[in-house]
């Protein structure tokens, strides 16, 4: 089979369980034994969106919350990462946040949001805060099992020429857990949105959740249905965009290639 | 003179651009090492002194974990001996500088070919004109210039010990360190590899300190083949292997000479072998 038949294929097959998905409930839904009012045929949907699109502002909530998920994301990523690294080379380090980063990692993160909001409001702020909280230590976990499992012949390899400890770390430790970096990047980005449509629910102003919140609350169940499904399509297109950095920043890596 | 080599003192580079750097001699005086095991210490290297002449090519042999990795760990300055000391010098007064070929996948993934090459270079501040121009060199001489810009996980095994052999040769090394290099490879390739090695030491006067399990490998490459007894680890028995060079696999392999050498190391391991069998044997009892 050629390449390009078995892409075909790949793309037919990427796009058959989504599209079964919504025929399968059209179905249902016209069949007539499940009520319409909770469960709208997909096809309608599609007006429903031009109109809140029109009138509701509908890409201002989804900007809303993508710049939240962003932003959360870089600012709780980031410092993960490095602390992540740290953890991994240094022992005294990796000791002492072992028991916090464990048991943080734990606690459901949207727990924390009364802390947050007590802390830091109910603005914009806060929001960045309980995503970049929510997925701090699950970067910085993977990032140090990176660290640790990267294989020692490397570290022999840079002290036989003779490495300082920033080329160690610069050419060796960083680049060597790249793959690892990025598995826990994509876990992350997967909280993120979970995170952000749960706050958007308790505090509800604007973004996907409170869309989604509000027009449940009002009985507007196809508004809902819209949020819904526009939630799945942001997270869809957020892990497409991250396999996209991942292949610019590891092109060396045989699974990405 | 000799330069007493502390085992994480930086080395000086020698000058890159000196092409053959000539070999380094080596002294290894009464050294011990012992690292912590699960029920006590163990003893990896038990009081051994080998003397290595410049331009040298000894292979070490031994059954596995009679501590000859962790000797020339300690050559290289990546272990520290508990007990004794290492001397390392060259015949010019010039810095030596060791390069080690390592066990296994030791070849950085992400870095290309070329870069894995330059590695050594580019640590060394050295332009990046002559690392180009290095590079270059050193993948023709191993063969793989039409993969400089290659991801290590698209070359085979053989290829990718290529590399590392060729990454260590660009810092213009006195002294090659090989620990067991050519282990992971299938026969025909590591007799190719074998006969590149040779090639490479004769052009370029290196001393070469080289570890083995393999008999027939040893009598390939050595001037000089150190047996090691295990647990602890010891030097059992020196045997010069006087056969002509240059050599090939062909010419060691008719040598009259060559039976005789295999039986007398042969019968040295086996006991080894066997002894060290008897002991797991008590320990199970």
């Amino acid at each position: 089979m050629s390449m390009s038949s078995r892409r075909v294929i790949e793309v037919a097959l990427t796009l058959l369980a989504p599209a079964i998905l919504l025929v399968a409930w059209e179905l249902i839904s016209r069949s007539g034994r499940v009520n319409q009012v909770f469960w709208p045929p997909p096809s309608s949907l599609w007006d429903t969106a031009v109109k809140m699109v029109r009138n509701d502002g509908l890409f201002t909530d989804i900007r809303v919350s993508l710049v939240r998920i962003v932003g959360g994301f870089l600012l709780g990523s980031i410092p993960g990462i490095a602390l992540g690294l740290a953890m991994g080379l240094s022992w005294p380090v990796r000791v002492f946040m072992m028991p916090i980063a464990t048991a943080l990692y734990a606690i459901p993160k949207i727990a924390l949001l009364p802390l947050v909001i007590i802390a830091l409001g109910t603005g914009e702020t806060a929001k960045w805060a309980i995503v970049a909280i929510s997925i701090f230590f699950l970067v910085a976990l993977n990032t140090m099992s990176g660290v640790l499992t990267l294989d020692p012949v490397y570290r022999d390899v840079a002290h036989n020429f003779q490495a300082s400890r920033t080329q160690l770390f610069f050419g060796v430790a960083l680049p060597g857990s790249m793959p690892a970096i990025f598995t826990g990047l994509r876990l992350a980005l997967g909280f993120s949105l979970i995170v952000i449509v749960g706050t958007e629910f308790l505090s509800p102003s604007q973004g996907i959740g409170a869309l989604i919140w509000k027009s449940y609350s009002i009985l507007a169940i196809k508004k809902m249905y819209v949020g819904l499904i526009l939630t799945a399509i942001l997270g869809w297109l957020l892990i497409l965009a991250l396999d996209l950095v991942e292949r610019l920043v590891v092109p060396w890596n045989r699974s990405t290639s | 003179m000799a330069v007493a080599l502390a085992p994480h003192a930086p080395v000086i580079a020698a000058p890159a651009s000196t092409g053959a750097a000539g070999g380094a001699a080596v002294a290894v005086d009464r050294v011990s090492r012992t690292f912590a095991g699960p029920h006590g210490d163990v003893v990896a290297v038990d009081d051994v002194s080998l003397d290595v002449a410049e331009g040298e090519f000894v292979v070490i042999v031994g059954p596995s974990g009679c501590g000859k990795t962790t000797l020339l760990r300690m050559i290289a300055g990546l272990e520290t001996p508990i007990t004794g000391r290492i001397l390392v010098s060259a015949p010019d007064n010039r810095p030596v500088r060791n390069a080690m070929v390592f066990q296994g996948r030791s070849v950085f993934p992400w870095l290309s070919v070329e870069a894995n090459v330059a590695y050594g270079l580019k640590l060394d501040g050295v332009s990046r004109a002559e690392q180009r121009e290095k590079t270059s060199n050193l993948l023709s001489l191993v063969g793989l210039s039409r993969f400089a810009k290659a991801w290590p996980h698209q070359l085979s095994e053989g290829m990718r010990q290529r590399v590392a052999i060729a990454r260590a040769l660009a810092v213009d090394p006195q002294m090659l360190l090989m620990d067991e290099p050519f282990g992971a490879l299938d026969e025909q390739t590591r007799f190719i590899l074998q006969e590149e090695l040779l090639r490479i030491w004769e052009a370029t006067g290196n001393t070469v300190v080289f570890v083995t399990h393999s008999i027939d490998e040893a009598l390939t490459l050595a001037d000089r083949v150190v047996v090691m007894s295990a647990q602890p680890g010891r030097i059992k028995a020196e045997i010069p292997i006087a056969f002509d060079r240059p050599r090939d696999q062909a010419t060691v392999r008719s040598d009259p000479r060559f039976a005789e050498k295999f039986a007398t190391i042969w019968s040295l391991l086996k006991e080894e072998v066997q002894e060290a069998r008897r002991s797991a044997g008590e320990m199970v009892r």
